[in-house]
């Protein structure tokens, strides 16, 4: 191999692949592909035009069939969609992915223990690492949870946590979410597609399977039950929920009974399901319901997707809830910006992936240096996601930075703002010919007796040329990622 | 299995059979108003409306508005595009429950009758809409046999369909026996026509339109699937079926009423029937079809919790 040299010409399907300041996955400059993307390489070089675009018609043809969409919602009636895919690989290598399953075991684990300190002794308040306000403010922030004790002491059992890559070639974590987090079906039936259309290729990459998923999922929910009881379910909003398609996948693959809360009664402190043969006992609830919803006699009188009385069930520890209620504390994106700290004061290491610079508006300098400069940042309401509620200040108007320098005057603790990141860029399938899209990763991680990774994750992508946001509901796809053996 | 679940594939199954019940009766006097009866327009219309359990109406009828109302009016609650909706509506519910090729069916079915548009614009439109809910009607029967498993919840499916079926066809006999004196035999080729019965009543009887005959065979032949006890054998078939699957042992109740129905169909002669009166005999079959629909919906779906839970 030559040293450091000029780019060299790219072949056919790439010619129009342009390389920018981004880190890009699959190349290290034109035409030097990256030792983990060769085998890729090769096989798009010597692929016929027309089989790119038969096997572009014959995967979506199969996510078509298997019903794979998501609800937008705003529109009329939440128009269901196919959930655009992509049809090549982002591929991650075994040291690469080591990094990240070593980062984000620790993040969660020191999470954890947050959520466990802030609801019972708060010493990291008294010692005054993180502000109490910044807590007691936060609108996730659940004061029922207080003294409650959960299982294994797990608060949170399913993280869907969003890395992105800077151009130094680092993960970093842009958001952690540890309330409903989904997506994870996705990655697994797009995997089944992928295998179906690129059998060849996963031979010779050696890609490490993510089917096991279910199963750990399903052992990681038995393992919060109680000593000699294991009646799972998965409980939904039901069928107009946009990830609906998702509850419905897992329930089928855990085979486990999915369930909304009109299934579920409560009587005497114990949760049942209403089933053909009479009353059935509730041990564990996956539940995807958001703790706002869960019961209207806790939380907020007007759902009607929970189940009356469940709150009560789940303090006195008859039923167990996963993700535990009150978790959102752990994942507002003001707090995000303590997770360092955090991770220092629990377990007294350094954070092995770390955060995005992140600018407080509760800070007055901070909060001045983003009003000045409204164009260079991204600025995100601390509540929400999915893409939701946030100004992208390069692509934005003068009229929407006034309008979000108002909202962020008028209630500071609402917002952060960060610097406009360069997400890494990975070789997309477009308009046939092969172009350079932005991407980020979420890995799922479970947590129950142990912590469990499948190697892999969801690989969202920015559709639009040069477009920065990947959610699905802004116009975003996915696509498979691959985690290589060694 | 949920009860919530059990009950949105039952009456995803009683909707679906009212429409079909409804298109074959349409569809059959359709076709017979087209040659002259003693009868007047109106009177068949009326007939029509008491035969699909509908309450007479003080105005006249006019027949155009009769069809649009039973046929393609989504304001009206008993019309086929309302049964089929609210079909697809409970198929919906539990989409993952029931197989892709019934939801699919289903799904067509329903897009063809709300695509087509509510005000016909000639005489043949109503006529090819009945035509496709029946033919859309067997389509959806063979691929939910050929597709599901027959587990309990297919056994709910079964159970509403023969319910409505037997809810239904008393409803009709009564409405064409009631006024049997004044009936010619193309009022006859009517009912048997909308049982889909014609072919197969001729095959018994031969073509000799004879009311008790044909009495016989719509509510007592046991081979028929549009007998009412053909009808009444599927439901006890079911519910066998279903509190065998099940663990609930409070069934006697339901299994009383559905014996008793089914001996009453079983060991009785039309000779006796018509001595009694058939127009008892009919409302005596819907009471019981009734409290079977009740038992079997306080002891599977909608049962008190204290009492399920022993206390």
């Amino acid at each position: 191999m030559p040293a450091q040299s000029a780019d060299r010409p790219m072949p056919a399907p790439f010619s129009e692949y342009e390389i920018d300041a981004a880190y890009d996955e699959m190349f290290r400059s034109r035409g030097r592909p990256r030792p983990q993307y060769r085998n890729l390489y090769s096989h798009l070089l010597n692929l016929p035009s027309e089989e790119l675009h038969r096997s572009k018609r014959e995967a979506d043809l199969s996510f078509f069939n298997q019903g794979i969409t998501f609800t937008v919602y705003g529109r009329a009636e939440g128009t269901e969609q196919i959930f655009p895919h992509d049809l090549l690989p982002r591929i991650v290598t075994s040291s690469e992915w080591a990094v990240i399953e070593r980062g984000l075991t620790q993040r969660i684990t020191a999470l954890n223990l947050f959520l466990a300190d802030v609801y019972h002794e708060g010493r990291i308040l008294k010692d005054r690492i993180i502000p109490g306000e910044i807590i007691y403010t936060c609108k996730h922030f659940r004061r029922q949870m207080h003294g409650v004790k959960v299982p294994r002491g797990v608060y949170v059992s399913v993280v869907g946590t969003d890395l992105i890559r800077l151009p130094d070639g680092r993960f970093v974590v842009l958001e952690d979410n540890l309330r409903v987090p989904s997506g994870v079906s996705y990655m697994l039936t797009s995997r089944k597609v992928m295998k179906q259309i690129f059998p060849t290729l996963f031979r010779k990459c050696g890609v490490r399977p993510i089917e096991q998923y279910s199963q750990a999922l399903l052992s990681t929910l038995r393992s919060l039950a109680p000593e000699g009881r294991s009646t799972i379910v998965l409980l939904t909003p039901g069928i107009y929920n946009s990830a609906y398609f998702e509850h419905a996948f897992l329930a089928r693959q855990m085979g486990i009974e999915l369930v909304e809360g009109r299934d579920l009664v409560v009587h005497d402190n114990t949760v049942y399901m209403r089933t053909t043969s009479g009353l059935q006992r509730v041990d564990v609830i996956y539940r995807r319901v958001d703790d706002d919803f869960v019961d209207p006699l806790a939380f907020r009188a007007d759902s009607s997707l929970g189940v009356a009385g469940l709150f009560n069930a789940y303090r006195a520890g008859n039923v167990v809830l996963a993700n535990a209620l009150g978790t959102g504390v752990a994942d507002d994106k003001a707090i995000y910006s303590y997770v360092p700290k955090i991770i220092r004061y629990y377990l007294g290491e350094d954070p092995i992936v770390e955060n995005v610079e992140t600018l407080l508006m509760t800070e007055r300098a901070q909060r001045q240096q983003v009003c000045d400069n409204m164009e260079k940042y991204v600025v995100k309401a601390v509540g929400e996601s999915g893409g939701y509620g946030m100004l992208i200040g390069p692509h934005s108007s003068r009229e929407q930075q006034a309008e979000f320098r108002e909202k962020i005057l008028a209630d500071p603790r609402n917002y952060i703002a960060q610097p406009t990141l360069t997400l890494s860029t990975a070789p997309c399938f477009m308009n046939g010919r092969i172009e350079p899209r932005h991407v980020d990763l979420r890995p799922y991680v479970l947590y129950g007796e142990k912590i469990t990774m499948v190697p892999g994750g969801l690989t969202r992508v920015a559709l639009r040329k040069g477009s920065l946001v990947v959610n699905s509901s802004q116009g975003g796809g996915s696509k498979d990622t691959w985690v290589l053996q060694n | 299995m949920l009860s919530r679940v059990a009950d949105s594939l039952y009456w995803m199954s009683r909707y679906f059979e009212r429409a079909d019940h409804c298109a074959r009766v349409l569809e059959a006097n359709y076709n017979l108003m087209l040659n002259p009866s003693k009868l007047s327009t109106e009177e068949r219309w009326q007939r029509i409306m008491t035969s699909l359990g509908i309450p007479a109406s003080a105005d006249g009828i006019d027949p155009q508005i009769a069809m649009n109302e039973l046929t393609s009016d989504p304001e009206n609650e008993s019309s086929i595009v309302s049964c089929i909706a609210e079909s697809r509506e409970n198929a919906g519910q539990v989409r993952e429950q029931i197989s892709s090729e019934m939801w699919e069916r289903l799904n067509r079915l329903y897009h063809h009758v709300t695509g087509a548009n509510s005000k016909p614009e000639t005489d043949s439109d109503p006529l090819r809409l009945l035509a496709a809910v029946r033919e859309g009607s067997y389509q959806f029967h063979g691929v939910t046999d050929a597709t599901m498993n027959h587990g309990e919840g297919w056994q709910f499916i079964q159970l509403g369909k023969y319910m409505e079926r037997c809810c239904a066809l008393p409803v009709l006999l009564d409405a064409y026996f009631s006024a049997a004196g004044d009936a010619d035999d193309l009022d006859w080729v009517g009912l048997l026509a909308s049982c889909a019965a014609f072919e197969s009543y001729c095959k018994v009887y031969t073509a000799d339109l004879k009311p008790d005959s044909m009495a016989e065979f719509l509510v007592l032949n046991p081979e028929f699937p549009y007998s009412v006890r053909y009808g009444v054998e599927r439901i006890s078939a079911a519910i066998a079926a279903i509190s065998e699957t099940s663990f609930t042992h409070a069934t006697s109740r339901i299994e009383r009423i559905a014996g008793r129905l089914r001996s009453s169909l079983a060991y009785v002669q039309i000779g006796e029937i018509m001595t009694g009166g058939l127009h008892r005999y009919l409302n005596s079959v819907i009471e019981q079809c009734n409290s079977l629909h009740a038992a079997v919906h306080v002891v599977y779906i909608d049962y008190p919790i204290p009492s399920a839970l022993g206390a």
